[in-house]
């Protein structure tokens, strides 16, 4: 139950932050920071998020069979594969190397 | 009767021109391209735990791709919900942004700013300042959002429906696809050495802080090192501001807000 009041939230919120953009004058956003803070939140949450469904279980940090498909996606990503492909890479290697006992 | 003729000849009309117009074509394959990754979400949404309805109304109330993934991402790794909340929120963000340049360019009035508000993403922000003539912006901008928002619930419902009947989702491998997922949404935001400084710098502080805070913590951590570098460090204002699916023509520009600022993009990382 708590769980579906976090995800109405979460869309609440979400709609708000596009709406604020709309309804605020243009000049209370338009600085630089604003701009450049967004960006670089982005960036580094995706960062973030990346290695800690990579290397995190719970409180612990584990190498197991998803450092392969950390490494498959970046070379997919190389190869300029779309992003479909990517997943799907990062799923079927993981579950190669768990097949072949690894991780 | 000869108005009801009238009203009918503009609709064609109006359909032909979205037929006929580059920007909605474009908008059509970003929206295609987009939305067919859906599947990826709705599988690893169930994955994490949630069931059908609950990964559903992330793709409908929340829609943002990137704060959805942080979302169930979070959960997966045994976070907390408002943990889970909180990583969304600032990867939404940036939308706020969009939304003000958006407003400027397409004006949306009265209830569809409602509507335009709730498909502001990266997608369709991308599309749209794409385009030189006014028109053609707010074709690109609706057929885009729009149409990513359809096509991006449909296939949320596939994936879901698809992870819920293969059973163990390690033995899949969906949490190795989860990792890809995210490695993916980051890699176009890569193209120059700064973005990539301040990913690796998150990236080793979230690792480090993973064994002395609570799940789904460490991301925050990171969002703050993201945000102080982006306070206090010199750098490109748009840094970061990038769709998952870059409009076709426009592949080796990036996403530009000054002119002229396109050709440091061109080296491209690594």
């Amino acid at each position: 139950m708590t769980t579906w009041l976090y995800i109405l939230a979460a869309g609440v919120v979400a709609f708000l932050t596009k709406l604020i953009g709309y309804l605020v004058p243009a000049r209370v956003l338009k600085s630089k920071r604003m701009t450049r803070v967004a960006g670089t939140l982005t960036i580094g949450l995706l960062a973030s998020l990346t290695v800690l469904n990579t290397f995190a279980n719970g409180q612990q940090l584990t190498f197991d069979a998803r450092i392969g498909s950390l490494l498959a996606a970046l070379i997919a990503l190389l190869l300029r594969a779309p992003f479909l492909v990517v997943v799907i890479v990062g799923a079927v290697v993981a579950a190669l190397l768990r097949l072949a006992g690894l991780g | 009767m000869l108005r009801v003729d009238a009203a009918q000849g503009a609709g064609r009309l109006a359909c032909m021109k979205l037929w006929r117009s580059p920007a909605a074509r474009t908008g059509a394959s970003v929206a295609i391209a987009t939305g067919l990754y859906g599947v990826s979400f709705g599988a690893l949404g169930v994955a994490s735990g949630l069931d059908f309805w609950q990964t559903q109304v992330l793709s409908l109330l929340l829609f943002s791709g990137g704060s959805q993934f942080a979302f169930i991402g979070v959960i997966a790794g045994g976070g907390s919900g408002g943990a889970a909340l909180g990583s969304a929120a600032l990867l939404g963000i940036r939308n706020a942004v969009y939304g003000m340049q958006l407003n400027a360019l397409i004006a949306p009035r009265g209830w569809l700013r409602l509507g335009a508000a709730h498909v502001t993403i990266d997608e369709s922000m991308a599309t749209a300042s794409a385009q030189a003539d006014p028109a053609e912006q707010k074709r690109a901008f609706w057929v885009t959002g729009v149409g990513i928002f359809l096509l991006w619930n449909v296939f949320t419902a596939v994936g879901s429906l698809l992870g819920g009947a293969i059973g163990d989702p390690k033995v899949w491998g969906l949490d190795g696809a989860a990792v890809a997922a995210f490695l993916g949404l980051l890699w176009p935001r890569l193209k120059a050495r700064e973005p990539a400084a301040i990913a690796v710098a998150c990236a080793v502080v979230t690792v480090i802080v993973v064994p002395f805070v609570p799940p789904g913590v460490p991301v925050l951590v990171g969002a703050v090192v993201a945000a102080l570098w982006g306070l206090f460090g010199v750098g490109k204002a748009d840094e970061g501001l990038e769709p998952d699916v870059e409009p076709p023509h426009r592949a080796n520009q990036g996403h530009d807000l000054e002119p002229g600022s396109g050709d440091e993009r061109e080296r491209r990382m690594p």
